[in-house]
């Protein structure tokens, strides 16, 4: 067998962060094809008239129908989701991705803004479950 | 002969362009970032290219869902700016160049990269913000690119060294490509963020300032970062810095540094920005 830099499980390995994987992005198919979908305005009105018939034009788990209707990021992000599908759901919320982003960390829009402006996230301690560093 | 003349790396915050194209770009917390590419507008209306190679990726726009390419090269004459959601930007279609296209997409392959071919695109903020950075507000842009979009988002993502490798051939490919044409590469996307999870906002400086310092002396270092470093150390999207490693490949062995900037936050992300000239053109 080849042998590799690293065993694939250390990915899992990162705090608070999840990998977009083949297999998470094959299971969040149906749920970009919707996020995809807002990148027309008529179907960003019809989901906005009504979100939950909209939805239902699409093949996803029922799970995920209501995460997007919760605006739950990290729920969706569980569900296979990927940020960059899922922004246009917050575009078309009128929602800054520095918004959405925020959702996922535990913090206000308001706070998460401040720490952004402060310098950020220090990676120290956020690196590896395992090492703690 | 068509050859290489310059290199230039920049983010490419969607953030940037919505303040740039509403008028924002004087705010207090946007003008540190404008000002960071007053030098590079200036430089590059003396530089005049005829082509840019512009590295990026696109964000679910015109592929990722049905599918995901690794490396894919935009072989049409135009590409149409994306709508992500919030209507298209207000920016000019970007012109494309067929021949030079057609003749990277042959030599490429040849060269053992297997490039999925884009006949048909729309180009999001990914390439387009690059575009506004240099350029400025334009009715249409001073040259023509060729889009090259490269898969960050789904892992595995191709690693920094295959990267690297494929800005080498590209080098060669263009260096074979008859046209006397001025030619840049653009590397894109960077430096470190992370847009989803509890972690989301990280920044590590140290990272980011060692990266571009190891484009100038130490590239076999950057050629041997992991996905797994780039994501510990970088953020999840921190990732985007191996189309840097494109660009930086194609300008030879030695580069001087004509610009740097540097600077956090613009929206989640490390703002990072450096122009490059090959050495020997320097001497030359």
């Amino acid at each position: 067998m080849r042998t590799r830099l690293y065993p694939l499980e250390d990915l899992e390995d990162i705090p608070g962060t999840t990998v977009f994987t083949a297999k998470r992005s094959r299971e969040a198919y149906h749920l970009h094809k919707f996020c995809m979908s807002l990148m027309e305005a008529a179907n960003r009105e019809a989901f906005k008239a009504d979100e939950r018939a909209y939805l239902a034009r699409f093949r996803m788990s029922e799970d995920q129908k209501q995460a997007v209707l919760e605006r739950d990021f990290n729920r969706l992000i569980d569900l296979g989701g990927n940020i960059y599908f899922l922004v246009k759901l917050s575009n078309t919320d009128g929602w800054s991705t520095q918004k959405a982003v925020s959702s996922m960390t535990g913090m206000t829009a308001d706070e998460y803004a401040a720490m952004m402006r402060a310098g950020g996230r220090s990676p120290e301690g956020q690196r590896s479950k395992r090492e703690g560093n | 002969m068509a050859r290489i003349t310059a290199g230039v790396a920049t983010s490419h915050v969607p953030a940037i362009g919505a303040a740039f194209d509403q008028g924002r770009a004087g705010d207090a917390y946007w003008k540190p970032v404008f000002d960071g590419y007053e030098w590079v507008k200036q430089w590059e209306k003396q530089e005049k290219p005829d082509v840019v190679i512009l590295c990026y990726n696109d964000h679910a726009s015109a592929m990722m869902l049905d599918v995901v390419p690794t490396f894919a090269l935009g072989m049409a004459e135009e590409f149409i700016p994306a709508d992500e959601g919030w209507g298209q930007r207000p920016v000019p279609v970007v012109q494309g160049h067929i021949e030079l296209a057609a003749h990277l997409a042959e030599q490429l392959v040849i060269d053992e990269f297997d490039l999925t071919l884009m006949n048909n695109m729309d180009v999001d903020h990914g390439c387009t913000v690059p575009l506004s950075l240099m350029f400025g507000q334009v009715e249409a842009w001073p040259c023509r690119v060729i889009p090259l979009a490269v898969n960050v988002t789904q892992f595995p993502t191709p690693s920094g060294n295959r990267c690297w490798m494929l800005g080498e051939a590209i080098a060669h490919a263009v260096e074979s490509f008859p046209e006397d044409l001025n030619v840049q590469i653009w590397g894109t996307g960077g430096m470190s963020h992370q847009l989803q999870g509890p972690r989301a906002g990280l920044i590590n400086p140290e990272f980011d300032n060692a990266f571009l310092d190891g484009l100038i002396d130490d590239t076999d270092r950057l050629r041997a970062i992991t996905r797994l470093e780039y994501l510990r150390e970088s953020g999840s999207e921190g990732i985007e810095l191996i189309m840097w490693l494109i660009m930086r490949a194609a300008l030879g062995k030695d580069v001087e540094e004509l610009h740097r900037f540097y600077h956090v936050p613009a929206s989640n992300t490390a703002v990072g920005h450096i122009v490059l000239r090959p050495r020997e053109l320097v001497t030359a």
